[in-house]
């Protein structure tokens, strides 16, 4: 590999953990379209403070756009609080305007520079080794490397300071108001934060890809784990393969570079959808099934728990009077006498005493509503996870 | 009055979109009361409770607990919101959730260590809820989450304890759970304020009550004001409820 190579890599990665962190809470807030929002109307900003300093690099730039980010905030919220319209009718009616604003801006001002309307959208991954930082003769690496890494680590500070006061002004906005931490301060400080990164992220990945790797990751790890600091901590890693993976793709494909990162993330968004081990939709089929099979298997319990008669139990009665398949039949049979509920003596069945416990309290379950008593039973059966 | 004030309300009001819900409140809470707030829908009982915690800003009055503003008191304060205020599919456990009632104590940046941690652990024993310390909070039932939610004020150790409708959608043995643990606080010398819903129970289960509809109607022991004279102020109809002796 060749320097620019592993410079290009390493800015994919830095800005893909950088944005994948504040992803998570907009993710966990419902504000993933904010991001979308705060990507395209820091364009204004952007352009202001390239008109003022000329200069693509200048902190300031990042300033502006981080004000046009928090100004994208305040005005969605404005009209949503009018509650003249909703929450994603407000987003669609401030972004668009504000980037149009940035896009007049530049066609007037700035046509002669390089901040046209393709690398704003796309991002220009592939000549981010070309912008150096010199200082003096020295070459101190890529530019945006600089940019990125001193956001992400500024991000990763951030977050391990106030990882507490974020986690409970998300879950619970009105416990963090009362225990003193305002969630109005760390909304607008995630906000800030959010504005910035994508500012940052922005010059390597564009406008409209920067929201996947905010959004992607953290939604891919959301159906993952249960557990704030592992959905972090996937997200990360998410981010870091689709920057790697999509490097490649686009290296193989000779195409662009952002295009694939995306694409990656959308592959590996696909992935996770379809085989996440608890929410994924295999398996919420699989328990859908399983689901069936157990309301089956209780029903044949409740109607052996209701006839003591033998002509009742008898499994070919059993067939007809139920009024199953045969194949559903045996399969219902085998998951009773594997679980050891019911015996069955020539060919009569019963119950075992197991079985007339899980019947008795099933029928409780029912009848009362309330599952106290059934908590062991949801470890085998999924009937009674709710 | 035998007990000293917990909470004061003086000339509250509260308005949305210029719309009172709360019009010109005065309200005194002595301390070690278990207290309904009772009233219809859109009474502002809610609505009461986030004002006295500073969650919603009034237009007009002051509120002090134990004589001071709420920000001076906050550690001495816990508060229960209505369970559907949260997002429960959150990615947390139950210990988690019962921990961030220590974050009060600990303030900004300091994480909670051993010591919060057992006191989480103390408090989903004490709501018998410690055998699903680990489970993720979508995993439990409506009783379950009440009860994660009443172990989190527990573990803020406060004098006065706000509750809105920690009643609502659990099942009777919750239920009772919970009124035992309030009636324990009280005994330990806590006040309790319980936004409630169903004033059946209010005799059995408090010793004060407050009627609300916008504005107060009455407040004091439900021995001498729980009657249908206030009931039919504060509900508008004839309102017949068999009052327990």
């Amino acid at each position: 590999m060749s320097t620019p190579q592993i410079e290009i890599q390493l800015i994919a990665v830095v800005v893909a953990i950088a944005c994948a962190i504040p992803g998570v809470f907009l993710v966990l807030r419902k504000m993933a379209l904010i991001s979308d929002a705060i990507s395209h109307s820091i364009l204004p900003g952007i352009v202001l403070g390239f008109l003022i300093t000329h200069d693509l690099n200048s902190p300031l730039l990042i300033l502006f756009a981080a004000i046009f980010g928090v100004i994208t905030v305040v005005l969605v919220e404005a009209i949503q609080k009018t509650g003249l319209v909703k929450e994603d009718t407000a987003i669609g009616l401030v972004f668009p305007v504000l980037f149009s604003i940035g896009v007049l801006l530049i066609a007037k001002n700035a046509n002669d520079v390089h901040l046209d309307i393709d690398a704003v959208l796309l991002g220009e991954l592939a000549f981010a080794p070309f912008d150096r930082l010199l200082i003096g003769d020295q070459d101190f690496g890529t530019k945006s490397l600089w940019v990125m890494g001193t956001i992400l680590i500024s991000t990763c500070i951030l977050l391990f300071m106030f990882f507490k006061e974020l986690k409970v002004s998300t879950f619970d906005a009105g416990l963090s108001s009362a225990l003193g931490f305002s969630p109005i301060v760390l909304h607008y400080g995630l906000m800030s934060v959010s504005s910035i990164t994508v500012v940052g992220a922005f010059d390597a990945v564009g406008a409209i890809l920067v929201v996947a790797l905010m959004i992607a990751p953290a939604a891919a790890a959301y159906l993952l784990t249960s557990n704030l600091k592992k959905m972090m901590i996937l997200s990360i890693l998410f981010g870091i393969i689709s920057a790697l993976g999509g490097y490649w793709l686009a290296h193989f494909l000779d195409a662009s570079i952002s295009g694939s990162i995306t694409t990656i993330l959308g592959i590996l968004f696909l992935i996770v959808y379809l085989t996440a081990p608890k929410k994924g939709l295999i398996s919420v089929l699989i328990m859908h099934r399983q689901q069936k099979k157990e309301v089956m298997l209780l029903t044949f319990m409740l109607h052996l728990n209701n006839h003591t008669e033998t002509t009742e139990r008898h499994i070919n009665h059993l067939n007809e009077h139920i009024n199953w398949h045969k194949i559903n039949s045996k399969k219902i049979l085998d998951l009773a006498l594997k679980n050891n509920l019911i015996l069955i003596n020539n060919e009569i069945v019963s119950l075992t005493d197991k079985g007339q416990e899980f019947t008795n309290l099933a029928i409780d379950y029912i009848v009362t509503n309330t599952d106290e008593k059934i908590e062991h039973m949801k470890d085998d059966f999924f009937l009674f996870r709710g | 009055m035998k007990n000293p004030i917990a909470v004061r309300v003086d000339d509250l009001t509260v308005a949305y979109n210029y719309k009172p819900v709360l019009w010109d409140i005065d309200l005194e809470i002595p301390e070690g009361v278990l207290m309904a707030i009772v009233g219809p829908n859109g009474a502002g009982k809610s609505t009461l409770i986030k004002s006295i915690l500073g969650i919603i800003k009034p237009i007009a009055g002051s509120i002090t607990i134990f004589d001071k503003p709420y920000k001076k008191q906050r550690k001495h304060v816990a508060y229960v919101p209505q369970k559907g205020s949260v997002d429960w599919d959150f990615p947390t456990t139950a210990q988690d959730v019962v921990l961030m009632g220590t974050y009060g104590d600990l303030g900004w940046i300091k994480r909670p260590g051993a010591k919060e941690k057992k006191q989480a652990l103390e408090a989903l024993e004490k709501v018998g809820m410690l055998s699903f310390k680990n489970r993720q909070i979508s995993q439990l039932s409506g009783g379950q989450q009440q009860r994660i939610f009443l172990a989190r004020a527990l573990v803020q150790n406060a004098s006065i304890y706000f509750m809105d409708e920690p009643f609502q959608g659990v099942d009777a043995s919750t239920e009772i759970a919970i009124i035992n643990i309030l009636k324990e606080l009280r005994k330990s010398g806590k006040t309790v304020v319980v936004v409630h819903h169903d004033l059946q129970t209010v005799p059995e289960y408090f010793d004060w009550v407050t009627f609300l509809n916008v504005k107060k109607i009455a407040t004091g022991p439900v021995k001498d004001i729980f009657n249908d004279d206030n009931l039919t102020k504060t509900y508008g109809i004839n309102y017949k409820v068999a009052i327990n002796k």
